[in-house]
């Protein structure tokens, strides 16, 4: 690959992790907005129209909306007909260091076990990065998450056992979020796995949680409990920020696989009301297309 | 009318604030999280340019920026969550007669117990408002205890009107988010 044809592949990352910092996804942007709309108790309306004023307020300055920039996770789909397949995992790493420190972002990054800030976000395994081949297509599509503290804590998997049914697997939801989802500033993102193991279920989890709001569950049933689950969720009033309301979830997504009849695995990932996640499509050609912010970035 | 508290900050000016009450600070303020209590609580090391008694806290991570003429400010400054320091809090406030400290959530009982015994409040800060706050620091008058990193160093401003602030825990034993996780607990039974 071509020098300036590497540094404009690392700069049209680069600005899509700068980006996905300083302005939310048009989905969860809206779906905050709504909220706002909807909250009739004057204080937690207030709290909405901070987090609403925060926005603006880093769009104007260009500035990260929330310091917690997380810990940078890219999901790459790679058409396997994508001309620079090798240089990928690299092009990451450089725009991840490169985005930190010009926007800035906050380095979160410690290395394992010692615990020793590496100053730009990369180090052993980070950014996270996670690959899946799309035959015949040309594209490379990536899609990023900034894995904030706070918000990654309430994050569990546990596997139950089948006789617990979808009674169970809505208790261990609330439960989890009745413990855990008041410190991550709510309203939620929550993103539901199913399947046969805990590693899986949390990996479906994670799945739910990078489609956007408002999107449903291709599988019927399932689609009905992300409603069930949304209602029930709203009904315990906790955002905004744990102070309470009248919701809770800005939307719960459920992807579910065929599972063993001897399990029934639940994962659970949650993402705050700044939910950043970037969608974008590189074709071979190198230009670009970013899916995600389409409204944000008409401004 | 706002509320706003300013530095040094006596009993006075807090023990009749309530939860769920709107302030705003107005003084000297410094993000200290998980490695600053450790510092203070544990090794008994004291900043060199920071007074903690009638004084604030902040739990914060920032990010903080260089202007064109190389001169710190802060780009994006929210609370981080005031829970992971629940274990050090009671001894810091003990040890140094801080006043306020402001965070994301709540806390819990042994903070509790302290702010009624020593007077001193929680104030919890919208999470995620970074910019918000960040445009509330007046100047960034200094740094210590760079070798924690930029999240945990103690990053000391000047604030004007920080807030909005609510008040999570009074001098009377009060807390609201305990209050709130019976009320949303409750919600919660009657679901099942
Ligand atoms: S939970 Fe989200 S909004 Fe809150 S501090 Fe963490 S990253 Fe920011």
């Amino acid at each position: 690959m071509e020098e300036a044809l590497r540094q404009q592949f690392v700069k049209t990352v680069q600005d899509f992790t700068a980006m996905t910092g300083i302005y939310l996804p048009d989905d969860v942007e809206a779906r905050l907005r709504e909220m706002h709309q909807q909250e009739k108790i004057e204080n937690a309306k207030t709290m909405y129209e901070c987090m609403l004023t925060d926005l603006s307020l880093a769009k104007e300055l260009h500035r990260p909306l929330c310091q917690d920039t997380g810990v940078i996770q890219y999901f790459v789909e790679v058409g396997t007909e994508f001309p620079y397949q090798a240089e990928i995992p690299e092009v990451l790493v450089e725009a991840c260091r490169a985005a930190t420190l010009q926007t800035p972002l906050r380095p979160n990054v410690v290395e394992p076990l010692a615990e020793h800030n590496t100053g730009d976000n990369t180090g052993y395994g980070a950014p996270y990065i996670e690959y899946e081949l799309v035959p015949g297509s040309s594209d490379l599509r990536l899609r990023m998450y900034m894995a904030g503290g706070g918000c990654s804590l309430p994050g569990r998997s546990k596997v139950l056992m089948p006789l617990e049914g979808v009674e169970g697997i809505k208790k261990f939801v609330y439960q989890t979020i009745l413990d855990w989802g008041a410190n991550a500033c709510p309203p939620l993102c929550v993103g539901i796995g199913l399947g046969t193991c805990a590693a899986t279920s949390a990996m479906l989890s994670k799945k739910a949680l990078l489609r956007p709001i408002g999107t449903h569950s291709t599988y019927p049933a399932v689609a009905k409990l992300e409603d069930e689950i949304r209602d029930g969720l709203n009904s315990l009033g906790i955002a905004p920020l744990g102070f309470g309301g009248s919701q809770t979830v800005l939307g719960v997504n459920i992807e579910a696989a065929a599972h063993h009849p001897a399990t029934l695995g639940v994962g659970i990932s949650t993402g705050c009301w700044a939910t950043r996640r970037g969608d974008m499509i590189i074709h071979k050609d190198l230009s670009s297309e970013i899916l995600s912010h389409r409204k944000s970035l008409e401004v | 009318m706002k509320k706003i508290l300013t530095t040094p900050i006596s009993y006075d000016q807090i023990k009749d604030l309530r939860i769920g009450d709107t302030v705003y600070l107005t003084g000297m303020l410094a993000t200290c999280r998980d490695s600053g209590h450790r510092r203070v609580v544990k090794e008994k090391i004291l900043p060199e340019n920071f007074e903690f008694k009638d004084g604030a806290i902040f739990h914060a991570g920032p990010i903080v920026g260089k202007d064109e003429n190389g001169k710190q400010y802060m780009v994006s400054v929210g609370p981080t969550t005031s829970r992971r320091m629940e274990s050090a809090e009671a001894d810091f406030i003990e040890q140094t007669g801080l006043r306020l400290i402001i965070g994301k959530g709540g806390m819990l009982e042994k903070t509790t117990e302290a702010c009624k015994k020593f007077g001193a409040i929680h104030c919890a800060f919208p999470g995620g408002c970074a910019v918000v706050a960040a445009q509330e620091v007046e100047e960034l008058v200094g740094v210590e205890w760079m070798d924690l990193g930029m999240p945990e160093a103690l990053w000391i401003m000047k604030v004007k009107e920080f807030g909005p602030l609510i008040v999570s825990i009074d001098t009377q034993g009060n807390n609201l988010f305990d209050n709130n996780k019976k009320i949303f607990q409750e919600r919660f039974e009657k679901l099942l």
